[in-house]
């Protein structure tokens, strides 16, 4: 209700505002032909914007610190003897008694007189204060209004203040993608450090036993070994690799230089979809068809295999990246010069001959990019490894057993309801760090040597 | 003379010779490769096609539920309660709402299984031998909080009797369906001989009857009766969650490319937030999960496991995607059209917002569409910030407890009557892909669109 009279009163101010700038612009303009710096639109979003500024200030340093000024004028309201009798839980609720009291909804039981005259005070306080700071900025905003107005004749440049404005406002949002990066490296690394107050990093690194004491008090800890983790991580992403990239790449190679245009038209955004599918569906594929296929197929075979594994994480997650390295690789492959194919193919080499020795190694450096692209997102890569790779931190080589990774582990460990003061849930920074440092470097790495590769041919 | 004639024919034979059989060789490993290439876009299609037939045999039963058609009577003699307070017999709102708490305790402490069961005896054949537990497994056990509902909406029902629709139980609906292998003895079976009897005689009779199941649209999520589980408590958390994406992602992700490309100077620090972006769009997701559990959590102290947290969390996550599209679309703009502006006298703001920006909006529509239905489909993130607790409410504010599509999908596949919740997961799964479906295909319609006309 208060807040919709606000943005009610901030409406008509904005509105007033500009038309009066508007308005008083226009009278500018008379019959001997003046000279006039801006239109009429820049002298009204000019006075606009000088009116708003001084009031959002005001409403806004009200929104900050109001609440705290009520509640130190309700404490106040509270007689000394019955002041001295509560602990901090009953204040809270004195407090509350008295704030629903003076919202006119009322309470519950026997309220003393004390109780009562303390509503209305704090009644009649609250709406003053809310007419008060209204009508102040109200006031402030209107002040500046009429100066800014009065700023206005014909050479003021009010094009060139509006586009300052608009100029800094452009500049905080991109200065948002800086502060994320800032706000993930901080988190991630205050919190990781906080953990390793409490495990030797060299426990980390190099532990090999991963199992966190999730009761656990001072001294009893559990393990956090990275390396089971870290093995899971890397096997999960070779598998992933071996279905990706050869499917990926020769399904780049095949649509881009032997499909008829007609099947490339189909069968590119048919391929693409893969790439648009949330990867739970991938996990939920995972976990009830590829899995119990596997373990039957391992079966006929004479192979014990779990149907939730490594193996069965990393085909699916192959398959996840199909369409992630054959568009990467897509590109890739149309941007080496047609004057390398048509020599190769003047010399008489067959279509295949071309693509094997002079297409792919001169798009080698751009294609190993994209292969380590690829496999920054195998590593980050969360909820089909959460479903579908069995999670069980053990250190051990065989894909056909359950195994974890960072990822899961972070998931494990994090659950959103945790305080963060002991290692069990910190650890999942320290974790997030790691992935964050591999999977940055990957990118880096791959980023560079992309764009080198562009360059080469450009 | 003649020798070296000979020879030189000869040689010219055997180059001859080995030239063809090399060829023959050297073609066939060109069918060869072309083969691998078909074969690797069919190995891919098929894996769509293998994904979807998948998902869609295993959600569409789950998409027909089982309904249970009751007449049930309100006795008096099962429901002692006092009546209802009336709000004008109190001094405040607070003793009202104290009193009409104190009621509707009241009326939740009646025995309502006894209501339900006597309807489902009233139902039954006469004479049908079935103990109160047995039949009980029939109705779902949320069945009496229906009915409950309908009483204290309108206590005058006291001694009346009712029509009521409520759900057949999980078991029973599996064992409608025939998830569940009807030959198995009674030790495997969930429920017992007289109970499927039962279900049985309903099916016949007309009592129990299956429909389409409205409640996955309608139900918020429930674990004691999960028959009754459905997505809108998640529906509206992925709905206030893609709001605020769109609020805020959309005008800064706009914004920031608009000022890196068109007005930044071009120095080693816009370089550096260059690199800063393109890697910001390869780090994974999970990570912005530790940032917002981290910063908007742990040190803003924004509620958990609410749709504003995820919201901010998924709208940092989409701001490198629509800042990338964005800085495309606007460096396809033709210099032409850049240079009629300056040269007309516009001002390089006006340069941007009048004449290029409106250019792109195609482009820029479509990214955001895309950047959103990424978005929808995150799970990793959200589940850092809380949103995997069991929300049993739909969130009416942002701030709420709530849920989302995907975690519901998470939340789902993990409950343990598997032969139920296998088909609502994937059912669940459906709905979220016919979201993002929509989401492309207009996606799709407006660029078509909105190109023609530019």
């Amino acid at each position: 209700m208060n807040a919709l009279i606000v943005a009610g009163l901030l409406l008509v101010l904005l509105g007033v505002a500009y038309q009066s700038g508007w308005s008083r612009s226009r009278g500018l303009v008379t019959a001997d032909g003046v000279k006039i710096h801006s239109r009429p639109q820049y002298h009204g979003s000019f006075v606009a914007i000088w009116a708003m500024v001084p009031t959002l200030v005001i409403l806004g340093l009200w929104a900050w610190f109001g609440g705290g000024i009520t509640r130190d004028y309700t404490v106040s309201l509270i007689p000394t003897d019955i002041m001295t009798s509560l602990d901090q839980v009953g204040l809270n609720a004195a407090i509350a008694r008295i704030g629903a009291l003076a919202s006119g909804y009322g309470v519950t039981g026997d309220s003393p007189a004390w109780e009562q005259a303390a509503g209305d005070a704090l009644r009649s306080f609250q709406m003053l204060t809310f007419v008060g700071v209204l009508v102040l900025a109200l006031v402030a905003g209107g002040a500046a209004l009429v100066y800014a107005r009065s700023r206005i004749d014909a050479r003021l440049r009010a094009r060139n203040a509006v586009e300052r404005v608009i100029n800094l406002a452009l500049l905080a949002c991109s200065a948002v993608a800086i502060l994320t990066t800032l706000g993930i490296v901080a988190s991630l690394i205050s919190e990781a450090f906080r953990f390793f107050t409490f495990i030797h990093p060299f426990d980390f690194f190099f532990g090999t036993v991963w199992n966190p004491n999730n009761a656990g008090s001072a001294g009893n800890w559990g393990s956090y070994g990275l390396l089971p983790l870290l093995s899971g991580t890397l096997m999960i992403t070779a598998i992933a690799m071996l279905v990706a990239v050869p499917v990926g790449l020769m399904a780049a190679i095949y649509l881009s230089q032997y499909a008829a245009p007609r099947l490339r038209a189909v069968a590119k955004p048919m391929i693409e979809i893969l790439a648009g599918i949330p990867t739970i569906v991938f996990g939920f594929f995972a976990l009830v068809t590829v899995g119990p296929f596997l373990r039957d197929m391992g079966n006929l075979v004479g192979l014990t295999i779990n149907a939730t594994s490594a193996l069965t994480a990393g085909i699916v997650m192959g398959i996840m990246i199909i369409p992630f390295v054959s568009s990467l690789s897509d590109d890739i492959l149309n941007q080496v010069p047609r004057t390398l194919r048509d020599g190769a193919y003047g010399l008489g080499a067959t279509q295949s001959e071309t693509i094997r020795n002079v297409l792919l190694p001169a798009a080698l450096p751009g294609i190993v990019g994209a292969f380590l692209l690829a496999v920054s997102r195998a590593i980050g890569e969360t909820m089909i490894v959460v479903l579908a790779a069995g999670n069980a931190p053990v250190l051990r080589g065989s894909p056909f057993e359950s195994v974890a990774t960072i990822t899961v582990s972070i998931v494990n460990q994090l659950t959103g309801d945790t305080d963060f003061t002991g290692p069990q849930s910190l650890v999942g920074f320290a974790l997030g760090l790691t992935l964050f440092v591999i999977t940055l470097g990957l990118n880096v790495v791959a980023l560079y040597i992309v764009r080198r590769f562009r360059e080469q041919y450009e | 003379m003649t020798d070296t004639l000979s020879t030189t024919r000869q040689a010219s034979i055997e180059r001859t010779q080995r030239i063809r059989s090399g060829l023959r060789r050297r073609h066939m490993g060109e069918a060869i490769f072309r083969g691998l290439g078909l074969a690797a876009i069919v190995l891919a299609l098929g894996f769509v096609a293998l994904l979807f037939v998948d998902v869609v045999r295993k959600g569409v039963p789950a998409f027909t539920q089982s309904n249970l058609h009751l007449v049930v009577n309100f006795d008096p003699e099962l429901l002692k309660v006092d009546p209802a307070p009336a709000p004008t017999a109190f001094a405040s709102q607070a003793e009202y709402n104290a009193a009409s708490l104190k009621w509707q305790r009241d009326v939740a402490m009646l025995n309502w299984n006894k209501v339900v069961e006597a309807s489902l005896r009233a139902a039954a054949p006469a004479g049908f031998d079935i103990d109160s537990k047995q039949i009980l497994t029939i109705a779902e056990t949320d069945a009496r909080h229906d009915i409950r509902e309908l009483f204290v909406a309108d206590p005058s029902l006291l001694g009346q009797t009712v029509d009521v629709d409520v759900l057949a139980s999980a078991n029973a609906a599996n064992w409608i369906k025939g998830n569940i292998d009807r030959s198995l003895g009674d030790a495997q079976q969930q429920l017992s001989a007289p109970a499927r009897a039962l279900i049985d005689t309903f099916v016949e009779n007309g009592t129990i009857s299956n429909g389409f199941a409205w409640s996955i649209f309608t139900n918020v999520d429930s674990r004691a009766a999960p028959a009754s589980a459905g997505l809108l408590g998640a529906f509206v958390g992925t709905l206030w969650m893609m709001l605020i994406v769109i609020v805020l992602a959309v005008p800064i992700g706009v914004a920031a490319a608009v000022y890196l490309e068109e007005f930044a100077p071009k120095s080693r620090w816009t370089d550096l937030i260059e690199v800063n972006i393109n890697n910001l769009a390869a780090v994974p997701s999970i990570v912005f999960g530790l940032l917002g559990a981290a910063v908007f959590i742990n040190y803003m102290h924004l509620p958990i496991s609410a749709p504003i947290v995820g919201g901010l969390v998924l709208t940092l996550m989409t701001l490198p995607t629509i800042i990338i599209a964005t800085r495309g679309a606007l460096l396809g703009v033709s210099p032409a059209l850049r240079q009629a502006a300056l040269g007309m006298g516009a001002s390089r703001t006006q340069m941007v917002f009048h004449h290029v920006l409106p250019v792109t909006f195609p482009s820029i529509l479509t990214a955001t569409i895309l950047g959103i239905a990424h978005a929808l489909g995150e799970t990793a993130p959200l589940l850092l910030i809380g949103m995997k607790a069991f929300v049993a409410s739909v969130p009416l504010t942002p701030i709420d407890q709530a849920t989302a599509l995907p975690v519901q999908i998470y939340l789902w596949q993990g409950n343990e009557n598997r032969n139920f919740f296998e088909p609502r997961t994937a059912a669940a799964i459906l709905v979220l892909l016919a979201v993002m479906i929509v989401l492309n295909g207009v996606a799709i319609y407006l660029r078509s669109r909105l190109e023609k006309r530019a």
